[in-house]
């Protein structure tokens, strides 16, 4: 009886309690939306790279190496020189080592010159190696491996012919038309920016760029299918990664890059220099935060405000189930009533939308900003952020209610 | 008796020197139908108010079936109240937003006793005895007429069968037709239960359908 007066009440007032039952959801959708991509955001750059030791690049900032180096942000200062790489690469601690070479684009992706050993000791999430839908790694100098993004969206697969770009544009005119790229495998997605990365050979890059630098544009120095990938030496890299046999040496390796005496070079752990990352953006989540917590307690307020209302307009209702025998108690709980629901009701409506929202924009979101969302809203901490809401809507439920208590209290001495 | 006031007095709550009633002795036996008049203002919703235990009673003693209102605490007047006590007021005898069988089931929900029959048992003769048609059980109360309402009222006054029936110028807000129609189903649903009935009013017109009839100002000494 008590919950079906509480409804029928609200029903009974649908206009402002529909109005405050929209000011909490949307409130839920800003708290939990925001929390969410914070922790989705973290959690996917977090697992964009593992089993990496050191990423080692021309001297910068550790964050700028990080960024342009593991997630394709943007643009290196430097590159260090074939020797340079080959001479660290083949250092007795140094287990595998992964050239990169960037700097050019396909349709707005990014090309990546690497070396097979890419595909055997890159690792991702919790130390997943990347593996193939199609197809296999690149063995020749033309042969490109594409991202599964970049598969999707341009519609690519085994076999296809590609042209890559120099510079990163997608309407670059310095088009290498001259060197044709075949697809030979087509990555599994792993929510991280290799899928949106066009892998080829570090060969492949120098050739298509040799092509370019004799001037003419005409007949390439390379000619496809005549070409070994033995045949060319690359001149120069971006930066490379490293995996070491020992952890233990880290530390040491990284001070000795750094005092590398034959060019400036540097070399960075990515797990520090993604704390440091999240240093910084650390500022920008509390203010977000700061905002949807304001957001919610203007909710909350509206939510009190409609409540304490409602007050004056149901004294007869209150004077009547006093002389019922309803005692004062029973008047403050249903308020409290009234306002749960009303909460209850908002978290649904915003969960879910949230959860909609997500589902509708989670392609756009990935390809635009390679931010892969998990569509499950309601983790542990947003869980506890539903229970804060509720207290705080229950806390503010209780201005009204307590007026409502005292006045029916007010019965016995009037 | 049914009632019975014994220097009963009570005060203006913000000013304690001015006094609404002082009763020094007035009871009301059991089956009586009790007739209670007097100019407004002159203290009669806080006679009922005492009487039916929503008021504090601060000074004398005031008994009803015998037991001491006010030696109660005020969870227990609300319980006496719920099981002993029916009331009828003027206007606003029910939630508007609840139907005719709703509104009486809250009040059926406040009381511990009765039968534990199912609403529909207990609840649709009475409704069909004071001539609520079963078409308006279900609509919301703000859509039933003034008569219907108050009709509806008495079923919500008398569905946890209380000895004592307390109203309050139930038919201020009526016309003379259904006036007439209200007071002779009353009547005749406290002669049916055996109850008691104070019955409030300025109406000297009804004195002549009451076993007693009562003017405040030959009771309470508060000039």
């Amino acid at each position: 009886m008590f919950l079906r007066i509480a409804i029928k009440s609200l029903l009974n007032r649908k206009g402002s309690v529909i109005m405050s039952l929209l000011a909490i959801s949307v409130a839920i959708f800003v708290l939990l939306g925001i929390e969410h991509i914070r922790q989705q955001a973290r959690d996917s750059f977090a697992s964009t790279v593992s089993g990496v030791d050191l990423v080692v690049g021309a001297k910068t900032g550790s964050l700028n190496l990080l960024l342009y180096s593991v997630f394709r942000v943007g643009a290196p200062t430097d590159n260090i020189s074939w020797e340079a790489y080959k001479e660290i690469a083949e250092g007795k601690d140094v287990a595998w080592a992964i050239p990169l070479s960037l700097g050019d684009s396909h349709n707005g992706y990014r090309v990546l010159g690497t070396t097979p050993d890419y595909f055997q000791h890159f690792s991702f999430g919790n130390k997943r190696i990347l593996e193939f839908v199609e197809g296999e790694a690149f063995e020749g100098v033309f042969d490109v491996v594409l991202g599964a993004e970049v598969a999707r969206t341009l519609g690519y697969s085994l076999g296809d012919e590609i042209t890559l770009a120099h510079g990163t544009v997608s309407t670059s005119f310095s088009l290498h038309e001259n060197s044709p790229f075949t697809v030979v495998g087509i990555l599994s997605p792993t929510g991280t920016p290799v899928d949106q990365t066009v892998h080829v050979q570090l060969q492949g890059i120098e050739a298509m760029h040799a092509g370019s630098e004799s001037g003419f544009g005409g007949p390439a120095m390379y000619n496809q299918g005549q070409l070994e990938v033995d045949e060319i030496e690359p001149k120069s890299i971006t930066a490379f990664m490293l995996g070491l046999k020992s952890r233990m040496v880290t530390f040491r390796l990284q001070r000795e890059i750094n005092g590398y005496s034959a060019e400036p070079l540097m070399a960075i752990l990515p797990g520090v220099a993604l704390s440091e990352l999240w240093q910084m953006v650390g500022v920008f989540e509390s203010v977000l935060r700061l905002i949807s917590m304001l957001v919610l307690v203007a909710a909350v307020l509206g939510l009190g405000a409609v409540l304490l209302a409602s007050v004056r307009e149901r004294s007869h209702e209150i004077h009547l189930l006093r002389v019922l025998g309803a005692p004062s108690y029973y008047l403050f709980l249903l308020m409290e009533l009234e306002a749960l629901l009303i909460c209850l009701a908002g978290m649904i409506l915003g969960t879910a939308c949230l959860y909609l929202c997500i589902v509708a924009l989670g392609d756009a979101l990935f390809s635009n900003f390679g931010l892969h969302l998990d569509a499950g809203v309601l983790t542990q901490d947003g869980v506890v952020i539903l229970l804060f809401v509720l207290a705080a809507a229950l806390t503010a439920a209780a201005v009204p209610s307590i007026r409502v208590y005292s006045q029916a209290k007010a019965y016995n001495s009037q | 008796m049914m009632i019975e006031l014994n220097g009963v007095s009570v005060t203006q709550p913000n000013a304690p020197e001015l006094s609404i009633l002082d009763i020094e002795n007035w009871s009301v036996d059991y089956r009586q139908t009790v007739f209670v008049h007097g100019p407004s203002g002159s203290g009669k919703s806080t006679l009922l108010n005492l009487v039916s235990g929503l008021l504090e009673c601060r000074e004398g003693s005031i008994s009803v079936l015998g037991e001491r209102l006010d030696q109660m605490s005020r969870r227990r007047r609300d319980r006496f109240r719920a099981n002993h006590i029916g009331y009828v007021f003027q206007r606003f005898n029910l939630v508007s937003y609840l139907n005719a069988i709703e509104n009486i089931e809250l009040a059926r929900s406040f009381s511990e006793r009765g039968d534990r029959k199912t609403s529909a048992d207990t609840i649709r003769p009475l409704l069909e005895s004071l001539n609520v048609a079963s078409r308006e059980w279900l609509k919301p109360i703000s859509q039933l007429s003034m008569g219907q309402q108050q009709r509806v009222a008495i079923a919500r006054a008398l569905v946890n069968r209380p000895e004592l029936l307390v109203a309050d110028e139930p038919t201020s807000s009526l016309d003379q037709d259904n006036r007439d129609t209200f007071l002779s189903v009353l009547m005749s649903i406290i002669e049916e239960h055996k109850m008691t009935l104070l019955f409030v009013s300025h109406d000297m017109g009804l004195a002549g359908h009451f076993t007693q009839v009562q003017a405040l100002n030959d009771i309470n000494r508060v000039v």
